[in-house]
């Protein structure tokens, strides 16, 4: 085991501050839906369209670097290893087994991970952003103060966007409670804010590994 | 855990940076500044009548009085009599019924029911003189009524029952010294007191708009920008902007706020987004009958109950008559919420000799629906009552109401419904079966008036909520807030409620395995 600088300051600075504005987002988004009573609808519309705004803007910014970086390629999934991932949390883990996969920083995610996270870029985030800029600009004016119709009606913008929702926010649950499978139980959301976590050295485990086969 | 503090305190001012940024508070509103100038001067008259010599003599007949401005103004009888406030009626296109005339002379009411037969008290409301039937020539200037708009000195007042003639201590001669632009009083001395008495038709009309403040009318407030009616229902040839839809039936014509606020007159661009679908006055006219209260029901099945033979009244702690021998039974409403309906602003009318086809009978029918580009949602007054119909040819009737004396047949003073339904159906020619019975019908005001100041307007929880708000009754369109699919609300509870047990469950599970193995681990030392 040794200390690993695995999640770079942008990375960081990404992952909470887009986890900032998507509780926002929930919270000012189910209180438009008349679930919650927190600020008001007028001020919980205004809210939800600003933070909307600036989550559009931070997502611009990490597609960017997700590409610039090469980073990207974390998020393809892979089928090895996948059931023992799942075999791990369902089962290994109340035995004790060890992790069936390595984390390192040239692959962050465990195969489960990589695929729910796609889903997460590919399924819930297009999901509520693109219905999401619809709901934004629906009946707006165009230059010549003219409404802009538009034939998609409102209902379908809205329950798809509101699907997106509940399922990001059960991706959230899930994902919080992830986080404590760790080493330790905080080890990964310390990771998450320090940029550095105890792993297993890449070395180390190889080796392990090759004795454990030839055995 | 430094850095943990120090990166949460920098996500948590980024974020309200942000929304601080993107949520501006709001700025003047300089085109309401504009329109409050515009009509912060009053405009004086560049003439003065009184220095007329033709106004300066005694005038024995109203008529003489009409004929003295004629010299003058020598064509503008034929633009009265060309208007729907002289011929109580207007050509118009009607679904249905083609290319037909629609007014006061064929529609009916279900306050005093109509006009046919009571012209001689109902033309009081008539700019002219001397209707006493429906043999009134339209085509005499002589008995068009100037001076019931443009009396300037609101000393002349039309007699009680004398078909549209002045009150004969009215001085014609200072009357028509007097003449100037039409006032709030001389629209008001019609439009307040409309279906009998103050505020009673309309809801949104009435003798307190005369001297109010801004809470009860933001335009015509005293102690605001003082407007008078025709400020706004301008007039191009007599021909007075503006419709009411219980006489008219087109969308032309029509005054819309928009013409002086424009359609974007939030500063809000969301706000000014529920234009193409949100009338103003739906959310700027949270409640009508904001002074005096105004009739929401009106029972003609209860009149004609005597005390020892005579007619009675009764009235409520306002003063408000709750009964009427002659009328019937009320219902009186003051603040009311309005009932809101798509609105097109195309409407049709319940015509003498219609059969009725539905129950409520609806007076008059506002069109419009959620999914038609033309309507608005609107703030509606809907009179509910019920009145007299002839069960056999299923039409409503024209009673005869009124008459100066006994015997006539007229109900007000004779007490019996089979006599005035037979003289009143008589004399439009229209067949009376001889059986009467009530019907119970509904009325349609589009409320206009009595604006309220923007901190009183509707707020967004009014109608974006699922607990019974004020368009809860409409349908046909999704409304944020009010409105959801139940299957995918249903689902995504599911989900995440499923979410949430189940890494609770899992993290159960965890803490009982690791207290376990703790166990075992004890036990292998006890053992030691």
């Amino acid at each position: 085991m040794r200390q690993v600088y695995i999640y770079k300051k942008f990375e960081r600075f990404w992952h909470w501050s887009q986890a900032a504005l998507i509780f926002f987002l929930a919270l000012t988004g189910f209180e438009i839906h008349d679930s919650i009573h927190l600020f008001g609808f007028e001020k919980a519309v205004a809210f939800h369209r600003s933070a909307s705004y600036l989550l559009l803007g931070l997502i611009g910014l990490s597609i960017f670097w997700h590409f610039t970086t090469g980073e990207w390629k974390q998020y393809i999934p892979t089928l090895s290893k996948l059931k023992d991932q799942i075999h791990y949390y369902t089962i290994g883990m109340f035995k004790g087994d060890p992790h069936p996969t390595i984390k390192s920083a040239h692959k962050k995610l465990n195969p489960l991970q990589a695929v729910v996270y796609l889903g997460f870029k590919l399924v819930m985030a297009p999901m509520v952003i693109l219905s999401g800029i619809l709901y934004l600009y629906y009946k707006s004016f165009d230059v010549n103060d003219i409404v802009v119709a538009l034939d998609i009606p409102l209902e379908w913008i809205a329950v798809i966007h509101t699907l997106g929702a509940f399922l990001l926010m059960s991706f959230v649950v899930v994902h919080v409670y992830m986080t404590t499978t760790g080493h330790s139980l905080t080890a990964n959301i310390k990771a998450m804010i320090t940029g550095w976590e105890n792993l297993e050295d890449e070395e180390d485990a190889r080796q392990e590994e090759n004795k454990s086969s030839k055995n | 855990m430094n850095r943990v503090i120090i990166y949460s305190i920098v996500v948590t001012i980024l974020v309200l940076i942000g929304v601080n940024l993107l949520h501006r508070t709001e700025p003047m509103n300089l085109s309401q500044y504009e329109l409050k100038q515009k009509f912060a001067s009053k405009v004086k008259p560049s003439v003065d009548h009184s220095e007329f010599e033709i106004l300066q003599q005694h005038f024995k007949t109203p008529q003489d009085v009409t004929e003295a401005c004629l010299t003058c103004h020598n064509k503008r009888h034929e633009e009265i009599i060309h208007s729907s406030h002289w011929n109580w009626e207007r050509v118009a296109y009607v679904e249905g019924k083609g290319i037909s005339k629609i007014g006061k002379k064929n529609v009916l009411n279900n306050f005093c029911i109509g006009a046919n037969t009571n012209e001689q008290a109902c033309a009081k409301c008539h700019i002219g003189f001397g209707m006493t039937s429906n043999k009134f020539d339209f085509n005499n200037a002589r008995n068009v009524d100037c001076m019931v708009c443009h009396d300037g000195s609101e000393e002349y007042i039309k007699g009680a029952a004398m078909a549209g003639y002045p009150d004969r201590n009215v001085n014609l001669s200072k009357v028509a010294q007097s003449v100037n632009k039409p006032s709030s009083v001389n629209c008001g001395s019609c439009h307040f007191y409309s279906g009998g008495g103050n505020n009673v038709k309309h809801g949104d009309l009435e003798e307190a708009l005369l001297a109010c403040d801004r809470n009860t009318d933001v335009h015509m407030a005293q102690n605001g920008i003082n407007m008078t009616c025709v400020d706004c229902h301008t007039g191009e040839k007599h021909n007075i902007k503006g419709k009411l839809y219980s006489v008219s039936s087109t969308d032309v014509n029509r005054l819309n706020c928009e013409e002086c606020h424009t359609s974007k007159p939030h500063l809000d661009d969301l706000l000014n987004r529920h234009y193409s679908k949100i009338a103003c006055q739906t959310c700027h006219i949270p409640t009508y009958a904001k002074q005096n209260a105004t009739k929401m029901a009106w029972r003609w099945s209860e009149s004609g109950k005597l005390k020892d033979g005579k007619p009675y009244h009764e009235e409520d702690s306002l003063g408000n008559h709750t009964y009427l021998s002659i009328k019937g039974e009320f219902e009186w409403g003051t603040n009311v919420e309005p009932e809101y309906f798509w609105f097109n602003g195309n409407a049709s009318h319940y015509v003498i000799g219609d059969t009725i086809e539905s129950v409520p009978v609806q007076i008059n029918k506002l069109y419009g629906s959620a999914d038609d580009i033309h309507s608005k949602i609107y703030p509606v007054k809907v009179h509910r009552g019920d009145q007299i119909y002839d069960p056999e040819t299923n039409m409503l009737i024209q009673p005869k109401l009124f008459s100066p004396e006994k015997g006539d047949s007229a109900f007000w003073v004779d007490f019996n419904w089979g006599l005035a339904a037979e003289a009143g159906m008589k004399q439009l020619g229209l067949p009376y079966s001889g059986n009467y019975d009530f019907v119970e019908t509904e009325m349609y005001w589009p409320i206009n008036h009595m604006v309220s100041p923007k901190e009183q307007t509707l707020s967004c929880e009014e109608c974006h909520t699922q607990n019974d708000g004020r368009l809860a009754s409409l349908s046909g369109f999704y409304l944020p807030g009010r409105d959801r699919n139940n299957w995918i609300d249903l689902f995504g509870n599911l989900l995440f409620w499923g979410s949430l047990i189940g890494v609770s469950i899992h993290a159960l599970a965890r803490l009982i395995n690791s207290l376990r193995k703790n166990e075992v681990e004890t036990e292998e030392i006890d053992l030691e």
